[in-house]
């Protein structure tokens, strides 16, 4: 038996999409900025794919711009809006690092965040002027899951500092939360599209029409609007196209559905185990977190230790963050939300997505907490 | 649990651990954020343990263990240096890290036994484990491990301890290893050698100038511009005495900011003072006979330990304090009897 609770790392592909890119794969070689029938081919997929993107996210198809992840679409918003922008950047202190390191890059204003994860509105308002550049805000936190406030923040930006251009990393929000909705008055959105059950090597960053000097950060050919050279990758686009739709038309129910499992899982982990914090838990408990995410700091356990043994019982979790040898290490996020460091080496993530079963979240309430007892017994005897 | 750096012994340990009829997972310590000399924890020895275990096919693991590494391996390192002392970062690593924290984790997560690339054997005889040197005598560790304590080795497996280098490597190229040709480590992993130790110390601590007193004269005869990095015993960068002849460090007075120095008989000395034992097998009665070894790959010398000494049948070399001191059974020159820091 696998539990998988990894989804937010990344989620299985849906039928959809799997069957969208096999065909392109098989079928479509032609480069899709060519001149003759089967670079047509190519390009009537490629495009077919834009609008459909275009949809679901409330953009027009010349608004997207398709790159190689949630990373590039970052990045490509933060360095390539800034570039033209000489005023300053400002940025929450739980950004994924593609945000964050990118924003520090420059210099940014850090904006903080409450204990319960959700920026802190009042410094916003107080980092903000009319000489900033660049707002950039997630939707909804990788490690955690918490949803920021995105339209109250955008408010008082276009108040505060109406010459600045607002990017959201919506792409831990894309399983769950409305594209179009949570983009309504934002003009640059990264998507990824492997959170969402597209392939890995796919993402987006949709830049509204208004926005203007987004200066690209690598050099080539005139791809995607002269914002992303290099041959575009037809199928794996073709594929999150077929993924967005596929989730965006399961999202209500789907979110209903993982939402119950979810609080099974973290209610059940909470009955079972004395010495457990439901990780940025306040007064609204875990409704500002999306539906998939369980994020819990286990007291008396070191999360990676918790990894390896549950990984031998078959639960596939995580900690959220990885440096570059694959060691954990400590969360930026949590240090943000004030989460003691050595609560914060009891951290976990369960994150649950489409694919997850009633019988997963059986099995990970049998072994969580054999598991933690075992290496909370093994610490107190050594 | 085979604990693998990402070089060539590891990498053979955990083959022959898997030989052996052993379960086997594979786990590399990320120690150390800085950049490395010999990297026991790069991101390219990380990628050489993972790729000898997915050709092993082993599950592969990374803790990361940086936290632990300051506090008890550079941390100490830097403040002994600040005392005038002269640690061995190697030893406390082992010490603290692999055969401490690491072997509680192991355990902690149900495994029956650490493994690790180390040169030397643990062997049962008459009912009693025996910690006892590599077989290859110049690849020998058994002196950075004498600072276990005997309650660990039947936790411990050296799997490589009994084959020499060469045939280490020829055994890793047989099973078609990427780390069979990799050079061996340097020392001390988190210092590059050469004037990097300086570097290294500089950053961390106020290095202070100081003056080179003779220890018959009690004249000032020499200057060196960082007290903290002589060591006991050392010969080189102090100028010459009298007539060429060679100098040496007798002690190192880090408050006072000065070195004694003096000829190479008085860099001599006829016994080491000692601070706590810890014994590789059932403590022994003292006084006994012993081999002494003050160095990783230093001679073994003959000499009488008593509690609180080791007294040599000949004077030798001084022995810098903070540096341990491993003893051999006198009959048996392979077998480790235990160890205990030189102390002031």
């Amino acid at each position: 038996m696998l539990a998988y609770l990894d989804h937010a790392a990344s989620t299985p592909m849906c039928a959809e999409a799997l069957d969208c890119m096999t065909d392109v794969l098989a079928n479509v070689y032609g480069n899709p900025s060519g001149h003759h029938a089967e670079a047509r081919r190519a390009r009537d997929i490629l495009e077919q794919a834009r609008e459909e993107v275009a949809a679901w996210t409330g953009f027009e198809p010349g608004e997207i711009v398709f790159t190689s992840g949630g990373t590039e679409a970052d990045n490509l918003a933060v360095l390539g809006a800034a570039a033209s922008r000489p005023g300053p950047v400002v940025c929450s202190a739980v950004e994924h690092p593609a945000v964050l390191r990118a924003s520090e890059h420059l210099g940014a204003r850090i904006v903080p965040v409450a204990p319960n994860g959700v920026v802190d509105l009042d410094a916003l308002a107080s980092l903000l002027d009319p000489s900033v550049g660049l707002v950039s805000l997630m939707a909804a936190n990788n490690e955690v899951g918490v949803v920021q406030p995105l339209a109250e923040a955008v408010s008082l930006v276009r108040e505060l500092a109406p010459g600045a251009v607002v990017h959201t990393d919506a792409v831990h929000a894309a399983p769950w939360l409305d594209l179009a909705e949570l983009s309504r008055d934002v003009d640059l959105v990264s998507l990824s599209a492997h959170k969402f059950q597209g392939p890995k090597g796919a993402g987006i960053l949709a830049i509204r029409g208004s926005v203007e000097g987004i200066v690209p950060r690598g050099f080539g050919g005139s791809q995607e609007r002269d914002l992303r050279p290099g041959t575009q990758d037809v199928a794996a686009i073709a594929g999150m196209a077929a993924a967005l739709r596929a989730t965006a038309s399961r999202r209500a129910s789907e979110a209903a559905r993982v939402g119950a499992l979810r609080d099974r899982l973290a209610d059940g982990l909470r009955a079972a185990l004395e010495g457990v914090v439901e990780t940025g838990e306040g007064e609204s408990g875990r409704s500002h977190k999306v539906p998939g995410s369980c994020h819990l700091c286990i007291e008396g356990v070191e999360a990676q230790e918790l990894l390896v043994l549950l990984d031998q019982m078959g639960v596939a979790a995580s900690v959220g963050s990885s440096c570059a040898s694959g060691a954990t290490q400590p969360s930026h996020v949590l240090a943000a939300m004030g989460v003691p460091p050595g609560l914060a080496r009891g951290a976990v993530r369960f994150s649950l997505g489409h694919g997850s079963r009633s019988e997963e979240v059986d099995h990970a309430l049998d072994v969580v907490p054999e598991a933690v007892g075992r290496l909370r017994g093994k610490r107190r005897s050594s | 649990m085979v604990a693998m750096s990402g070089g060539v012994d590891s990498s053979v340990a955990a083959a022959l651990a898997l030989d052996q009829g052993h379960e086997v997972t594979g786990v590399t310590l990320k120690l150390w954020n800085g950049k490395v000399a010999s990297g026991c924890c790069s991101v390219a020895d990380v990628d050489d343990a993972r790729s000898v275990s997915r050709r092993l096919g082993i599950v592969h693991h990374v803790f990361d263990d940086t936290g632990a590494f300051e506090d008890h391996v550079v941390g100490p390192y830097v403040s002994q240096h600040s005392l005038g002392l002269t640690p061995n970062p190697c030893i406390e690593c082992n010490r603290h890290l692999k055969f401490g924290r690491l072997l509680e984790r192991a355990l902690r997560l149900g495994f029956d036994a650490l493994a690790t690339g180390h040169h030397a054997r643990v062997e049962r005889r008459e009912g009693q484990l025996r910690l006892l040197r590599g077989a290859d005598r110049a690849k020998d560790q058994s002196y950075v491990l004498s600072v276990l304590d005997r309650g660990l080795l039947p936790r411990v497996l050296f799997p490589v301890g009994d084959l020499t280098k060469t045939e280490v490597r020829e055994h890793a190229r047989r099973l078609g290893l990427r780390t069979a040709a990799k050079p061996d480590s340097q020392d001390v992993c988190f210092v590059a050698p050469g004037r990097a130790r300086r570097a290294f110390l500089a950053e961390r601590i106020e290095l202070h100038e100081g003056e080179l007193v003779d220890a018959c004269s009690g004249e000032v005869v020499g200057r060196v511009d960082a007290v903290e990095l002589v060591t006991a015993g050392q010969r080189r960068g102090l100028g010459a005495g009298d007539h060429g002849a060679r100098r040496y460090a007798l002690a190192v007075d880090v408050r006072k900011r000065r070195v004694l120095v003096g000829d190479l008989t008085s860099a001599r000395s006829c016994s080491v003072r000692l601070g706590d034992f810890t014994w590789a097998l059932d403590p022994p009665q003292l006084p006994l006979r012993v081999l002494a070894q003050t160095s990783a790959h230093g001679e073994a010398v003959r000499g009488l330990l008593v509690p609180g000494h080791l007294h040599y049948d000949q004077p030798e070399r001084l022995v810098a304090p903070g540096q341990t001191v491993a003893f051999y059974h006198c009959d048996d020159p392979d077998l480790v009897l235990g160890s205990a820091p030189a102390v002031q």
